[in-house]
């Protein structure tokens, strides 16, 4: 369970998945090859993430507490670093966990 | 030495002391314009849980300052509360170089969208345009 993400794509090597797996899955894997991954913040045109926007970070902290790798999110590298430091400082002042157990 | 700096200062204050959160704040803003800083803003953000315990508390009032000043007055603060059992916890930043940053890119993006006001404004989701634009800022300059 702790990493969900697992199962998709990565690093656009979308066929490394037997076709078994997609059979079990049916519905949604032919939407998820397609899909493309385009750095939110960039389309928002964030210049500044802020480690106490909790809220926002959130979205960026799976289950297990671990920060979300560009590969799933999809974000830039710029906006990678912001969001990672963020984290950080957010997981510093305990707005945020460091894990989940 | 240059003194305009700006600080974000977040410092949690333990709950069971509830009361001393606006005296404690203004003591501490004390301490920042006895260095010679100024405090620009001064907010509590309220009760909310911590995330991890601290100190076996499971929560705790934010209180978030901002400063500006040389940095001697962080110090000071810093030791202040570093002191002080009824801070859990503390966290400075500087933001004075992230925010230039921020307005300078935020100037640059005005410009561009002021050269040519039309054009990309259809284009693909407009995300062509984004990217050199945020990969840029990586680079320094």
């Amino acid at each position: 369970m702790s990493t969900n993400y697992e199962d998709r794509p990565r690093g656009g090597g979308y066929d490394n998945d037997d076709d078994q797996d997609r059979r079990s899955m049916g519905r949604g894997g032919g939407r998820r090859m397609h899909r493309r991954r385009v750095c939110r913040f960039c389309i928002d045109k964030v210049d500044l993430i802020d480690f106490k926007d909790v809220r926002l970070l959130q979205n960026y902290l799976p289950e297990r507490g671990k920060i979300l790798p560009r590969r799933i999110s999809g974000s830039c590298a710029t906006h990678q670093r912001m969001l990672a430091e963020a984290i950080k400082r957010a997981r510093n002042i305990a707005l945020l966990p460091y894990t989940t157990d | 030495m240059d003194t305009n700096r700006q600080y974000e200062v977040v410092f949690i204050v333990d709950p069971t002391a509830d009361e001393e959160v606006g005296r404690l704040t203004d003591s501490f803003k004390q301490v920042v314009t006895d260095q010679g800083g100024t405090v620009t803003k001064a907010e509590t953000m309220g009760k909310r849980q911590l995330a991890y315990e601290i100190d076996h508390k499971k929560d705790g009032t934010f209180v978030l300052l901002e400063i500006e000043g040389s940095g001697r007055e962080i110090a000071e603060l810093e030791r202040r509360m570093r002191v002080n059992d009824r801070i859990l916890r503390y966290l400075t930043v500087r933001v004075d170089e992230d925010r230039r940053r921020a307005q300078k890119l935020k100037d640059r993006r005005a410009r561009k969208a002021a050269k040519r006001p039309a054009s990309g404004g259809h284009a693909r989701r407009g995300s062509s345009m984004e990217f050199p634009e945020a990969s840029s800022s990586g680079a320094g300059e």
